[in-house]
């Protein structure tokens, strides 16, 4: 059971949340100017990298808000979380 | 006196040539299968299978063993029943007993909404000429007389699929086995050997980087699962894919109280006996992405709570040990098989939770796309292209709601 | 400590006094039963091996409460009317409901800065330290009192005699105010920021009380003082009753005062076995020889035998133990050996009936394990010892490989301070290291080093017969065929020999089997390594896990305010997402077809009423609620003016159907939508989505409001008539109250909200009350409409109607491969604006001709209802072989009273140009003929909305 550290409540468990995927994908201005191929890249395309990864968790169960967070995906490491769109911590090395 | 049973299929480790005819990056089961095929069907066995850890160490060790091609979808009935008639020669093809017990997988259903879409997956599953059946509860608890198939269920038992050719096969004998066959035709297996990047001539991929040396590759076949991702974006490739933990558990040995395998999509439930008696369990995908082999407790806890409310007998059974791996899934739940964007380099990923029951067939299809620089027939549905035209094979029913 | 209470048990249906306090193995070898069980494969006799978790024969069923269908009998604690058997290697699962409704179990959540596993004295001197430093402390011990490998020993600490130094730790530490100590309780796993997962037996739990718990624990930081395991050294007949680790047999006289054996031989390779000896001297067992395969024994220990008289057999091993009669233990075969195990000299026989062998010791990691630490080998210490630890995570004791009491006690206690020093939340900060270990072997205190032995060999030892994995009962002849057949990852000879995968996890054969691949191959033991410790650490019965998670509680019901009334006229109920809904309400002598027809044909002709209170209800208010809908709905929200509804369709990014309702404009800031009963939640997760991470900007806000509202859905050619009465002061004629309309009013005496909304096609009053008015409201309308053959309507009427309609259902017309356009929902969708969805159905596959397409059915006989899901063939396709081209399948299929015959919805290829033509639905073996039809079936023109 992870623990995420909701920006407004704390660290909560996982149980919590429901989870959103990489975070940062903005929903284009103009999808209908959009090729196809761009457009399938919004729909399906997403970073999956084994390591930091700036992903969204949803506070279902708590005060209801969205969150990034950058989370390890080796090791399940938080390095901090923050409102959508907010700064998260420089990525460790 | 000894208890291993199974005589023990030859291969050996070694150490990999300056170059290959092809290069498989991935000795799951998938890897291994390609391997073979490539070798057996297209005379290609200057072949080498690249393993980063130990052989057939993935996914392939740590799933339910689960094979069955009840499915919705031409395509993917297509694709399973290719590989549950391969499973059945199996054995035959390779000289060696993989243990396929054709036990029979229920597929429950606990609400209306189940059953209108169990019923339409029977039927399709006919007329695409793969045995299914449509059972009442009754029928169930004759089939599988500890399951609890009573009124008085959180989700009652309504009914379910029952696929009679279905069953489970032992994991570790059918990757040995490929290996053994794999290595008599030629191919060239090597552990400890993680591939870190590839080699290009403009947009042609001639080889890979591993940590034992570069190696040259007429062409490339990613078969890594979870993997995939990381790999693919050394060349700046991105994919529709998601990798999560995926959690199976074993019981203590017992004796034998389940001859059939038992699938509950609704409340995560996939049980079977294996044949040395323990109960094998799968629970569903961890939500989060993850690499780390490893998922969260209370999905464990979870699942367990439905299975001994399906199962009253469970309750004493104990939970030896858990473990996990990294299933890289798609938006629509089905794999993708087939060219890239690099001349020279093949995908086949994406296969989710339905891995290891299509091994056979993927192997098979994988290796002829890979000979004939085109989709095999089967892995045609299966392309890229479909998230860009919108042609999905969606297995897993999005909307699952109702009035 | 054990006390003198003597209680009666059963073992394999014999009667047996025994101590409590005991384990059962301690009781079993206390009353002389050599032979515990037997081995699943080979039926070869088992005895008790081992004292704690790494016992890998003594198998038992436990059939008294709280049972078991398999257990070390080490782990089993001797109780008043315990009942057990010993298993041939396969448990059993209790057939019918043998636990009695007493055996109770729940799950407790519990934080705290430090977590200490293990009650040894390294455990009990951390959780002193971390107390003493001020933070929240859990001592979690497997005991039924704290004091570990101690318990019973005579030795002192800082001068203080251990029974008092125990009692003294323990006192305190209950005195504090912040620390919980929990006792029998096994942390079964550790997982990610700090979590443990722990299994405390209670059988002091008071009546009615759980006898099992399952704590979740979330720690600020942990120390592991979980103490080592004891390995053996093989050979041939090591499996054989009697042979035990020798730390065991000494544990079992020491802690327990058991000690049933008439004449012992010890074999080891370290100092601890001589000690061992020693202490099985002192506690009365005759000591008939030790043999120790290092030429140089620790002088100290070596002393010690010699005081005692005992003989020391220095370069010795034991090649071969010898069976009697009954097929246990009675003698063992000594012979010099060298430095690999190998037999140098001549044998000699010496009877014995306790085979005492120890091949050292290692840390118990396996906590460490769960998240990736690999332990690395020591060669000066003979043992895999922890390596660098993560962040807040401490080692201390033996299971940092530290063996002395005392020196595991400092290094508890600098442990326990350390853990209480670091941060309190995972990944806040550094955490000091682990403690360095120290040495117990040093040649100032009279001892020396150990020596790392896996197996003897003599010129005519059967490998078959050296039993490595004595619960799997794989032998060192599998080992060496596995590698024969190319095996070279300790992985692949787990799992082709089985070692390591029995109940015990292989603790008595891991790092055997490390040491003998190495030794095979010609590797290192960090080469070679050891198999993945996988949690849990010891069993949890899965009734554990499920906790009181069971029956009803699997899941929460939701249940209406107008639920007993249901219950009271005999509904039938579905299950609806987490809702309990009336399906349909059986008269006497009805089967549900009777049922339906007459609930349809009253809301056709009179009135019926239906409890729509599950409708998933948000409120969705600010200043841009309608921009902000206009772009979650395929049509437009924005433009609908205040006091109107409409129906909207959300879709998916990818262009999918995945919900549908109605809009209510309340004011030019707030609307009320309702979505499908069981997506109310991820509807509005959905919403918070697009207005949190996309449109920030946007005000708008979101509140559930469901269970707020009750709703009475009152339809069919008379509600008006019963609306009249229940609301005399709203006017609810056909112009002063139109289609798609509402307004807020007094019915059957309390505020409402109305709706002339509906599925039905019937003139429909949607009456919405505060929840708790409910039931009130919905027996009001019962009343009221009683003159007019009010009926009560469940899902399965409501689902005809609306299918007489064309209506669809999200779910049965839709599957998440559906468009809007394949719905024939065409009209619902704007093509003036952008909408979430909207993009994707311009892809080509989205805009195909040949999609399935949304089409009524009829069948040739009208009699005959065709199944839902049934598959749609061209009629030219009749018996035709497998494969069958399929065009499509029956998503919704009813008999009709208004339309006195039956039909279906369907979706069919290219199925909105091909009405008119004839296709099979088959269903199993059948084939039925139906003709395509437009979906709308009953009143196309809409001439009965308004009544």
């Amino acid at each position: 059971m992870l623990l995420i550290p909701c920006p407004w409540c704390g660290p909560r468990d996982e149980a919590e949340f429901r989870y959103g995927g990489q975070a940062g994908i903005g929903y284009p201005a103009d999808p209908a100017a959009l090729s196809d191929a761009a457009w399938a890249e919004y729909l399906f395309f997403r970073d999956n990298p084994s390591g930091w990864f700036a992903e969204r968790w949803f506070h279902t169960a708590g005060c209801r808000r969205w969150c990034d967070a950058l989370r390890n995906t080796e090791d399940n490491a938080i390095a901090g979380a923050c409102p959508p769109g907010g700064t998260l911590p420089e990525v460790p090395r | 006196m000894t208890a291993t049973t199974h005589p023990a299929p030859r291969w050996t480790s070694r150490d990999p040539e300056s170059g290959y005819d092809v290069v498989v990056v991935g000795s799951g089961g998938h890897g291994l299968a390609t391997a073979y095929h490539l070798a057996r069907d297209h005379g290609i066995g200057n072949v080498a299978v690249l393993e980063k850890g130990w052989l057939a160490g993935g996914n392939m060790a740590r799933n339910t063993a689960i094979i069955r091609s009840n499915y919705l979808w031409d395509a993917s009935a297509g694709i399973y029943e290719h590989a549950l008639r391969l499973w059945e020669g199996l054995a035959d093809d390779l000289g060696r007993d993989v243990l396929l017990s054709q036990r029979g997988v229920l597929n429950l259903a606990h609400t209306l909404h189940d059953v209108r879409d169990s019923v339409r997956r029977v039927n399709a599953n006919r007329l695409n000429g793969i045995d299914a059946e449509w059972l009442g509860p009754d029928e169930v608890k004759k089939l599988v007389p500890i399951l609890d198939t009573g009124p008085s269920l959180r989700y009652p038992v309504m009914g379910a699929t029952y696929q009679p050719r279905a069953g489970i096969a032992k994991h570790d004998l059918v990757a040995w086995g490929y290996a053994e066959a794999a290595e008599r035709l030629g191919v060239h297996l090597v552990e400890d050997c993680e591939v870190t990047g590839f080699q290009r001539s403009g947009d042609r991929v001639v080889g890979v980087h591993t940590t034992r040396g570069p190696i040259a590759a007429g062409r490339v076949a990613l078969a890594a699962a979870g993997h995939t991702s990381v790999l693919a974006a050394t060349l700046g490739l991105r994919l529709p894919l998601q990798s999560h933990p995926l959690q199976a558990l074993v019981t203590e040995l017992l004796e034998p109280v389940l001859d059939t395998v038992v699938m509950s999509n609704a409340v995560h439930v996939y049980v079977s006996q294996a044949d040395k008696g323990e109960l094998v369990m799968g629970a569903g995908i961890d939500a989060y992405n993850g690499y780390g082999q490893r998922g969260s407790f209370a999905t464990i806890e979870h699942e367990l709570a439905a299975g001994v409310a399906l199962f009253p007998l469970f309750a004493q059974a104990r939970l030896l040990r858990t473990w996990g791996g990294t299933v890289d899934v798609t938006p629509d739940a089905s794999p993708i098989i087939g060219l890239t964007p690099f001349s020279g380099l093949y995908l086949n990923c994406g296969w989710g939770t339905g891995g290891f029951k299509a091994t056979p067939g993927a192997g098979h299809v994988f290796a002829d796309t890979i000979a004939n620089d085109r989709p095999h027939p089967l892995a045609a549905p299966y392309t890229l292209e479909r998230f860009t035209t919108g042609a999905l094979v969606d297995e897993h029913g999005a909307a699952a709601v109702a009035h | 400590m054990s006390g003198p209470e003597r209680v009666e048990i059963v073992f394999d249906g014999r009667t047996l006094a025994a101590r409590r306090g005991l384990s059962l193995a301690a009781a079993l070898l206390e009353a002389g039963v050599r032979t515990v069980s037997t081995g699943a494969a080979t039926g070869r006799p088992r005895g008790v091996y081992g004292i704690g978790a790494e016992e890998p024969g003594a198998f038992v069923r436990v059939e008294s409460a709280v049972g078991a269908p398999m257990a070390a009998a080490t782990e089993v604690a001797v109780e008043d009317g315990l009942r057990a058997s010993g298993l041939a290697g396969f448990a059993r699962l209790p057939a019918g409901q043998e636990e009695p409704a007493a055996v109770r179990r729940d799950k407790v959540w519990a934080h705290c800065d430090v977590c200490v596993v293990g009650g040894g004295p390294a455990g009990l001197a951390a959780a002193r330290a971390a107390a003493d430093a001020g933070a929240r402390v859990i001592l979690a011990g497997r005991g039924a009192e704290f004091g570990g490998g101690l318990t019973g020993a005579a030795a002192a600490i800082g001068g203080v005699p251990e029974r008092e130094w125990r009692a003294g730790q323990a006192a305190a530490l209950a005195a504090a105010a912040e620390v919980r100590l929990l006792r029998r309780t096994v942390v079964t796993g550790r997982y990610d920021h700090g979590e443990l997962i722990a299994l405390q037996r209670r059988p002091d739990a008071p009546a009615g009380g759980a006898l099992e718990r399952l704590w979740h624990i979330r720690a600020g930081a942990v120390v592991l003082a979980t103490g080592g395991a004891e390995r053996p050294i093989a050979f041939e007949g090591c499996d054989l009753p009697g042979v035990m680790l020798a730390g065991a047999a000494a544990g079992y006289a020491r802690r327990f005062g058991v000690r049933p054996w008439r004449s012992a031989v010890v074999f080891g390779c370290h100092d601890e076995a001589l000690w061992n000896a020693a202490e099985l001297h002192d506690a009365g067992v005759r000591i008939a020889a030790v043999a120790d395969a290092r030429p140089e024994p620790g002088a100290a220990p070596a002393a010690a035998l010699a005081e005692r008289g005992i003989a020391l057999h220095r370069g010795h091993g034991v090649l071969r133990a010898r069976g009697g009669a009954d097929g246990t233990l009675d003698a063992a075969v000594l012979a010099p050996v060298d430095p690999a195990g190998r037999a140098c000299g001549d044998p000699v026989e010496v009877p014995c009936d306790l085979l005492a062998v120890s091949g050292g010791h290692d840390p118990v990691l396996d906590l460490a394990a769960h998240t990736g630490l690999r332990p690395r080998w020591s060669a000066a210490r003979a043992a895999f010892l922890p390596a660098a630890l993560p962040e807040g995570l401490h080692c201390a004791g033996a299971a940092a490989g530290t063996r002395a009491a005392e020196d595991a006690v400092a290094e508890g206690a600098a442990a326990g301070a350390a853990a209480a020093a670091g941060p309190e939340v995972p990944g806040g900060g550094a955490a000091p290291g682990p403690v360095a270990a120290r040495t117990a072997h040093g040649a100032a205190d009279g001892g020396a080093p150990p020596m790392a032995l896996w197996a003897t060999a003599g010129p005519d030892t059967d490998e078959a017969a050296v039993v490595v994995d004595l619960a799997r009962e794989a032998t060192l002849a599998d080992v060496r065929a596995a590698v024969a057949a190319g095996r070279s990852s300790v992985e692949h000879v787990k799992r082709s020999t089985t070692i390591g995968t029995g109940p015990d996890q292989g603790r008595t054969s891991g790092v055997l089997l490390t040491g003998l691949l190495a030794a095979m191959l010609g590797r290192g033991m960090d080469e070679v390594g050891g198999t993945t410790r996988r949690p849990p650490y010891a069993p949890i019965p899965f009734a554990a896990l499920a906790g009181r998670d069971t029956g009803e509680f699997l899941d929460p019901v939701r249940r209406t305010p107008m639920h007993a009334w249901h219950e009271a006229h005999g509904a039938v109920f579905e299950d609806v997402g987490q809702w309990k809904r009336p399906r349909y309400y059986p008269r006497e002598g009805e089967d549900m077809g009777a049922a339906v027809l007459r609930e349809c044909r009253a809301a056709r002709s009179g009135a019926a009423v239906l409890d729509a209170s599950t409708l998933g209800k948000i409120m969705v208010a600010g200043r841009d609620a309608g921009v902000f809908l206009d772009a979650m709905y395929t049509g437009m929200a924005s433009t609908l003016k205040v006091g109107r509804c409409r129906y909207g369709i959300m879709c998916t990014a990818d262009g999918m159907v995945f919900d549908d309702g109605v809009a209510v404009r309340l004011a030019d800031d707030r609307y009320l939508i309702t979505t499908t009963s069981g997506n109310a939640d991820t509807v509005l997760a959905w919403l918070e989505e697009w207005a949190q991470t996309e449109w920030p900007h946007l005000c708008v806000q979101f509140t559930p409001v469901t269970d707020h509202w009750a709703t009475v859905s009152l339809t069919g050619p008379r509600s008006r008539e019963i609306m009249a009465g229940l609301a005399p002061r709203m006017d609810v004629s056909a112009a002063g109250f139109k289609f798609m309309t509402w307004r807020d009013g007094e019915v059957a005496g309390v505020p409402a909200r109305v709706l002339r909304v509906g599925f039905t096609g019937e003139l429909t009053f949607e009456i919405n009350v505060a929840a708790h008015y409910g039931a009130a409201v919905w027996e009001a309308v019962q009343d009221a409409g009683l003159e007019h053959g009010i009926t009560a309507y469940g899902t399965e009427t409501m689902h005809v109607l609306r299918a007489e309609k064309g209506f669809i259902v999200v779910g049965h017309e839709t599957d998440g491969s559906v468009t809007p356009l394949d719905a024939g929902m065409g009209w619902a969708v704007s093509t003036k604006k952008d909408f979430v969805g909207r993009r994707s159905l311009a892809r080509a596959d989205s805009a195909r001709a040949d999609r399935g397409q949304l089409v009524g059915l009829v069948p040739d006989d009208p009699r005959r209802v065709l199944a839902e899901g049934a598959q749609l063939v061209a009629a030219s396709d009749a018996g035709a072989a497998p494969p069958v081209p399929m065009q499509g399948h029956v998503t919704s299929s009813y008999d009709s009273a208004a339309l006195g015959r039956s039909f279906a919805l369907a979706l069919l290829r290219g199925g909105r140009d091909r009405h008119g033509e004839r296709v099979l639905a088959v269903h199993l073996d059948e084939a039925t003929p139906a003709r395509v039809v437009d979906p709308v079936f009953y009143d196309k023109e809409g001439s009965r909305r308004d009544g």
